[in-house]
């Protein structure tokens, strides 16, 4: 008798376990489309790429376009600009890294890796989304000539780099190209 | 304190319920025959001025809604329109927005007067706990209704906050993108802080009823913090405590009116009657006054802290100086419950209250020069007052004699002095051991 009990106690207890696990595999199996239905959806993922005209832009002119939501500064730098944003030891900067999607993730921060590169280097793509809270900066602003966020005091030089105050980055790079001399394409 | 019913149906059909479902009884121990202290001041009203300013914000809730239109390209004027059109739209919208601010102005009171009288020690930790739950749920709350009338204050507001999750290494951008459910505050974001801006009330409202339970099983605290010894340390709810607080609620709503009527924008921000603008942030960014403190403690943090950049540190800060709310029972080492007694946390009390209205202001200062050292100078303190102060004063400091019951307290007082206790009680026994 005494054996029949505990062999049909440990029989329970696997039924126990075994509801207990496709209970839990059910549960987290029906919470998945609750969650899921917060990620980005369909339509918001096809703003993925814009084209700009930037004829107009003569060096010193700024455009700012909207693209996923958020600001994209385009800016047509004038030589002074790029000068001081040259002059800029690498040592210096709070942080050294480009920030650019169009080139290695850890390429360091110079003017160069910043602007569109090489012939292209009066041109600067950034994210206008100050990378502390996601303000948007003010142009030609600051202590470095760059830009200036108004939330929380991050100035930027002309590079767009992050010189000083609370943001930890530089203003990203998104993805684009001249998809002919006066036309670029963002994302 | 939940002692044996007293409850007697009189009338045949109170009978027939009472066998059935007994909820006439239960509203009568709880809110008629329940025993409260007899020392109770007006610090102890804010409970109940709160459950009233809930219900309010809730039924005005809901008729805004009814009019209220949750997309970018229609929230801003349908709430012009609830102002200008609908009947008696603009009543309704001053109530619920300044409603909002005076539920946290006696939220803060009330949470104050729980750290003065020590309201939050042995055995109410879980009572304390779940009203930091509130509080918690509450400002969530606050901040989603803030952005629904879409302005600019609205949408920068909502793109700072969200923000605060971009500070968490590797996952925060992730999880921003799936709170936002974009890559920037937009149509998806204003849809799902609609909802649930209209679901997180009633889950306050059920964290208050666990609330008010917890109360009633450990019964109230009062201005003395002794224990209720006896029957003549109470009185029935009913008709004292219910006659002071609906006192209490009369002049609290009278001040409301007094803005809604009057000075309806008073606590608002004009930016907010600009409609938003993703390509332009206005020139100071505040939030409502309400999350200020906390505003200007993340702002103070503008160093690293070792791994631990300026970003990640003030989020954790601001995040930390709500969280230590909860383990505040577990801080406090005094065995003595009321500040009355407590000379010295008295003044380090009133200190933390200043200190916490001088964040606020700070708060509403731009980010820069002396502002921000200030602001290190007092969220230093803020944080000292629970990590450094609680802890330690508790084991250092002598109280004063305490009385031996609330009764004693009550005549003591009554009598300036002459007490049934041996006299001279003042002079010396304070002494500790």
């Amino acid at each position: 008798m005494s054996v029949h009990e505990t062999s049909d106690q440990s029989r329970r207890d696997f039924l126990y376990v075994a509801t207990a696990m496709a209970g839990a595999v059910g549960a987290a199996g029906v919470a998945w489309p609750f969650i899921d239905q917060m990620r980005p959806d369909a339509s918001t993922l096809a703003l993925a790429s814009i084209e700009v005209d930037v004829s107009a832009l003569e060096p010193g002119m700024s455009l700012t376009v909207k693209w996923r939501g958020k600001p994209v500064f385009i800016r047509n730098r004038t030589e002074k600009e790029i000068e001081e944003a040259k002059a800029v030891p690498l040592a210096e900067l709070k942080d050294p890294v480009a920030r650019n999607a169009n080139i290695a993730a850890d390429a360091p921060a110079t003017d160069d890796d910043r602007s569109a590169g090489q012939g292209k280097e009066n041109w600067l793509v950034m994210i206008g989304s100050c990378t502390h809270l996601g303000c948007v900066p003010l142009g030609q602003q600051g202590e470095f000539g760059g830009w200036f966020c108004p939330c929380h005091g991050s100035h930027y030089d002309t590079a767009g780099r992050i010189r000083k105050g609370p943001a930890p980055e530089n203003l990203a790079v998104p993805k684009f190209e001249f998809i002919s001399d006066t036309t670029i394409q963002i994302g | 304190m939940s002692g044996h019913s007293s409850y007697t149906p009189k009338s045949g059909l109170g009978k027939w319920i009472d066998a059935r479902m007994p909820l006439p009884r239960l509203m009568y121990d709880s809110f008629v025959a329940y025993p409260v202290p007899r020392n109770l001041n007006y610090a102890y009203a804010f409970g109940g001025i709160l459950s009233i300013m809930l219900v309010a914000q809730i039924l005005t809730g809901v008729v805004l809604a009814m009019h209220y239109a949750a997309d970018t390209g229609l929230a801003f004027n349908s709430v012009e329109k609830i102002m200008r059109d609908v009947n008696s739209g603009w009543l309704l919208r001053y109530m619920h927005a300044n409603g909002a601010s005076f539920f946290f102005i006696a939220v803060y009171i009330h949470i104050f007067r729980g750290l003065y009288y020590g309201s939050y020690k042995a055995p109410r930790e879980l009572l304390w706990i779940l009203g930091v739950l509130i509080y918690f749920l509450m400002m969530a709350t606050g901040f989603m209704g803030y952005v629904l009338p879409w302005g600019q204050m609205s949408f920068w507001g909502a793109t700072v906050i969200t923000g605060f999750f971009t500070a968490i290494p590797l996952v925060g951008e992730w999880i921003q993108t799936f709170l936002l459910g974009g890559f920037a505050v937009d149509n998806p974001t204003l849809n799902r802080f609609f909802s649930l801006h209209y679901l997180l009330p009633f889950m306050i409202a059920g964290v208050v009823v666990l609330h008010v339970w917890a109360l009633h099983v450990t019964g109230q605290t009062n201005p003395t913090g002794i224990e209720v010894k006896s029957k003549t340390d109470t009185l029935a709810f009913t008709p004292y405590a219910t006659m002071k607080d609906a006192f209490a609620m009369v002049v609290f709503i009278a001040v409301l009116a007094y803005f809604i009527f009057y000075i309806p924008n008073y606590l608002g921000h004009p930016d907010n009657y600009t409609i938003a603008n993703p390509l332009k942030t206005p020139a100071h960014i505040v939030p409502e006054w309400y999350y200020l403190p906390f505003y200007a403690i993340l702002r103070a943090i503008t160093f690293s802290i070792g791994p631990i950049d300026s970003k990640l540190g003030g989020v954790i800060a601001m995040f930390g100086s709500i969280l230590i709310l909860f383990v505040v029972p577990w801080l406090d080492t005094s065995k003595v419950r009321s500040a009355v007694y407590r000379p010295w946390y008295k003044l380090f009390f009133w200190l933390f209250v200043i200190d916490a209205i001088f964040l606020g202001w700070l708060g509403s200062r731009p980010a820069e020069g002396t502002y921000v050292a200030m602001a290190q100078v007092a969220t230093a303190y803020y944080f000292a007052f629970f990590i450094i102060i609680m802890p330690i004063l508790g084991l250092i400091e002598t109280p004063k004699r305490l009385p031996n019951s609330i009764t004693e307290a009550v005549l003591e007082k009554n009598k300036g002095g002459a007490s049934v206790q041996p006299a001279g009680s003042a002079a010396s026994p304070e002494t500790k051991g």
